[in-house]
Formats: C-alpha cells, structure tokens, sequence
C-alpha cells in the first residue's frame, strides 16, 4: 500500500474539520495517513485527534506563524515521511501542495473530486470537463472540500517534532478587505446578482437575503464588467472565482458558459430569471420565471420567517 | 535594472465549449487565447519594468502554434519572445523542470506568472518553479509597487496583506485594480515582425499521465415554476428537500 501524508488545514490557530476529509482521501489511495499539522504551538494538533489517522506529527515552528510558501514547504519536508501526500485545495493550500511537490522533485495534482487508488480525477476548464490520470509512485495531491465523507476514528496522540524554515518575505502592513462582506469562495451560501438587477444598486436586496442566511454576494463577469460598482472580488466564473457552496442562488443571471463554470458543482442551484428559456434554468434545480422585484421579497420574507 | 520574465500560457477561450471525443477533450474547433491571468501577469512585468528599467521576457514551452500568444505579449510591449520548442502532455514535474532551466539561461531575477492557467486552473507553476529555483515565492498576487524593492498585495487569512518579496523571487497574480493595457498599432506591426527565440530543452518523463476525460455528470432536471410567489414554497423545499438551510 502506498504510504500516505496529510498536511492538516489549519484555520485561526486551529485544526480545521475539512482535514477529516482528507483523511478519508488518503485513505482511498493508500494506508491510514500520518497526519501533519503545521503549528506554532504543539497543543494545536490535538484537533486531529479522533481522524482516524494512522499517526499525528505536530510539526512545531516559528516559520508557521505567517504563510511563508517557501518556508512552509521546508519545514513540512523536514518531518513529513516519504509517501504521497494529501493538502486541501484553498489557494494557499494549493500553493503549499506546489512547492512541497517541487522540493521532493515530484508532480502535483491540484483539485482532487475522486481517488481510486493509483487513479485521480479532477475538474479541467472550470469544470467543463473532468480528467482522470494515472499516478506511478509518490505525488502530492490536493483535495476539494465537501466532496469525501469526514474520516473519524479513536483518539490518536500527537508527536512533537520541532522544524524550521526559512522565511524569506515580511509582512509590511496587514489591510483589511475592501469589502467587510463574506467572501464567495468561503461561504456556504452563495447569492449573485447579474445584470439583470438592472442596477447595481439594487444589489442591497441580494445583501439583505444574504445577511439573513449568513451568505456572501457574489456577481456576474456580465455585472462586474458593466458597474464600476460591483468589484472583481464578487465575481464567479471562469475568470473569477470557483465556488461549490452548498446552495448558490442566482437571480438576474442568464448563465453564460464562463459563469456556469465557476458554480456548476453548487450542491443545490437557484435560478430567478425574468426569462423563461434563460440557460441558468438547465442547470437549476429550483428555478423561478420571475422578475426580481417580484421573487426577491417574498423569498426574502418566506427565509426571515423560517430562520428568524 | 532587473531581467524581467513573464510566463505565458495558450489555453482555449474561456467562452468556448468543451467537447470530449472517444475520451479525451477535442480542442480541434476551439479559439486558442492568451490564459487570461497572464494578461495580469504581463502588465504587471511592464508595470515593474517602467519603475525599474530592464527587460521583459515573455516565456511560453509548446508547439510552434503557441507563437500567436508570444507575438501578442510583444504587441502588448514586452521586449523579447521565447519559446521553449517541446509538445505533448507534461506533468508538473516536468514542465517546471523545463521552464527552471529557461529562466536560469534567460538569466532573470523576478518571474511573473498568472495565478492558474484558464485550462488546468492548477496555480502549480509559479511556487513550483520558484521552489526549484530556491526562490521566494507569493501567489495571488493582486498589486505590486516597485519604489523600494518589490512588494506585493496578496491575500492573507481573513483580508489581505502587502508583503516584502526579496528577489529573486516568483510572484502570480490575480486580476487586480488595475486596467491592462491594450496593444497599440505601432505595437501590432512591431509584433508582426519580431522574431521568437526559440530554446531547445530536454523533456524529463513524467510521472503522472492523463488516462481519460470525460463531461461532467448531467444534473438530473430541476423544478421550475411560474411567478415570484413560488420563492415562498422554493424556500420551503430548500429546508425540507434540499437541508442547506
């Protein structure tokens, strides 16, 4: 069986659930993985306790305590055994999986939807199509979330191995977001506008439905390319972000080929659109033939009453 | 004055279909582009070579058809074109081991790459060919200013931070705010009759190779209904039916 790797997701000083999943990748390929968890202070790893992990290395540095690529890496090759291992797919994890695979002279594999042992399969073109390949030896390979079931097992103990790395940039000053609004490609929930709010004003309707279910606003390449208004942070698509939130509704949005790329994998799709033969409705799995103006308040009103 | 290489990829447009035949994508009848991240990529090396001085370099590995998205870089203002001559799939390995030994013989200092090619959407290249190389790395980047040793705005945790990248170093970029600038004619015709260098590199096997490809599955027919009071039973279903509320 191929020795398997998993470089922990560490969010805010913690370890983050997705890592379960992980687990549950390495494990479609090889053995029960060690698990890596990238920290400052040791007692962190305890969050990968109960995996199912085969054991738990708390690589402990001063080099994790801002995001280094080169340094990471390094230090993450200093106690990481041989074997293939396992990132998730953020793009600073990707960046991670990157590097580490160059250091060890490997290839990388980016975007992980499937393993079937040595067989991996990924979304290619935003997701217009899906590429299997083949993987002959040791590879790094990182996995989308909310695609493998969460691994989980007894409590493992964590080792500690301190690392070092050696950090080559410095953070000159930290700036807040333009925007204080949940990111698209963070959220659970993900609302978009296109051009057929009309206005970017009328944004504020989408972002009061989003406070109420605590999503994030995205937008339309159609939106963000006409109003100056509406950032190219907010927009989803083949060149905006790819999202996969659990339910993405999208309302004034006819559903052109660069959009559909960027949230076609959304678990759940809400299409409102004036126009009956709009594309977004193929791929909906609720669509409403409605105005916003008209769809929007009672939706609005029918979430307040349920979740209020 | 800083030897400035940019990296180019030719990917399909990203508003054209994709069609898969006897399992594998048919690119045959598909517009070939510039991967639109390298548009960022290519206005930020001139942005920095305006700051600085020096050259840029665009750099692309293929098939004598990849010559059109060099010979657009060119329009667009940079100072020379290169081709690394080798077709057919590579894995990460071995593309970046190819482009390692370019950028060491083009003798650059700071590379700039877009953060993922439009067909892949890996964002593999930059950190992995800066990692070979030894160099720093930042990707996603989406500013960078010149004034007083290259610094860059990328994002970090829950916002974003400016960040000091000694070079030599890798740095790709997301769409910033920022316009990129659009070929003039005068740059059209000197494109038109600039030569593209052409490098000969040895290919290393790869590792990982591609078996198949496929579409991705159909979703099964969703509901669709008349009139804006239907939002209320939507909602509804997205408690009852769907469970993500």
């Amino acid at each position: 069986m191929t020795q398997t790797i998993v470089i922990a997701e560490i969010n805010n000083n913690a370890v983050h659930p997705s890592t379960a999943e992980l687990v549950a990748a390495a494990m479609a390929m090889g053995d029960a993985p060690t698990v890596i968890v990238p920290c400052t202070d040791a007692s962190v790893a305890n969050g990968a306790g109960n995996m199912g992990a085969g054991a738990i290395i708390a690589a402990k540095s001063a080099a994790f305590t801002h995001y280094d690529a080169g340094a990471w890496a390094e230090a993450l090759d200093a106690v990481a055994p041989q074997g293939t291992l396992f990132t998730g797919a953020s793009p600073q994890s990707k960046d991670l999986a990157a590097r580490l695979a160059a250091r060890r002279n490997l290839a990388v594999i980016q975007d992980a939807v499937a393993i079937d042992g040595n067989s991996i399969t990924s979304p290619v073109y935003s997701g217009k199509a899906m590429q299997t390949v083949s993987v002959n030896g040791p590879a790094v390979v990182s996995v989308r979330s909310n695609v493998f079931p969460p691994s989980s097992g007894g409590a493992t103990e964590a080792s500690v191995l301190d690392t070092t790395g050696n950090v080559a940039t410095s953070v000159a000053e930290f700036m807040a977001r333009a925007s204080e609004r949940l990111d698209v490609g963070e959220a659970n929930i993900v609302i978009s506008g296109g051009r057929g709010m009309g206005s970017p004003d009328n944004f504020v309707h989408l972002e009061a439905i989003a406070d109420t279910l605590g999503a994030a606003v995205g937008a339309s390449r159609a939106a963000v390319d006409t109003w100056e208004a509406i950032p190219h942070a907010m927009q989803v698509g083949q060149t905006g972000k790819t999202v996969n939130p659990s339910l993405y509704i999208a309302v004034g949005i006819s559903g052109a080929i660069q959009h559909l790329a960027g949230m076609r994998s959304s678990k759940y799709i809400v299409a409102i659109n004036k126009d009956p033969d709009a594309p977004i409705f193929q791929h909906a799995d609720y669509g409403i033939v409605a105005t916003w103006e008209e769809a929007l308040p009672v939706l609005h009103t029918a979430f307040k009453t349920m979740l209020g | 004055m800083p030897n400035i290489v940019v990296l180019v990829k030719q990917v399909p447009d990203t508003n054209a279909k994709i069609a898969v035949n006897g399992g594998r994508v048919d690119l045959s009848a598909v517009k070939m582009v510039m991967s639109p991240y390298d548009e960022f990529a290519v206005e930020t090396a001139l942005q920095h070579r305006e700051a600085s001085g020096g050259e840029v370099t665009a750099l692309t590995v293929g098939g004598a058809g990849c010559d059109k998205i060099l010979k657009d870089a060119k329009a667009i203002g940079v100072d020379r074109i290169v081709r690394v001559d080798a077709e057919g799939e590579m894995d990460s390995n071995a593309l970046q081991t190819v482009l390692a030994k370019a950028v060491t013989e083009l003798g650059a200092e700071v590379v700039y790459c877009g953060k993922a090619a439009a067909d892949t959407g890996a964002g593999s290249t930059g950190p992995g060919l800066a990692e070979r190389l030894g160099w720093a790395s930042v990707s996603n980047a989406i500013g960078a200013s010149f004034d007083d040793g290259l610094s860059v705005i990328a994002p970090s945790g829950a916002g974003n931070a400016k960040l000091n990248v000694p070079l030599p170093a890798v740095v790709s970029c997301d769409k910033g705010d920022f316009k990129v600038r659009k070929p003039n004619v005068k740059g059209i015709m000197q494109a038109k009759k600039a030569s593209v260098d052409i490098h000969s590199i040895e290919v290393p096997a790869s590792t990982v190779t591609v078996t198949s490809h496929s579409l991705p599955p159909a979703k099964p027919a969703g509901k669709t209904y008349d009139g804006g009071a239907a939002a209320a039973e939507v909602a509804q279903l997205l408690r009852d039916e769907a469970n993500v509320l």
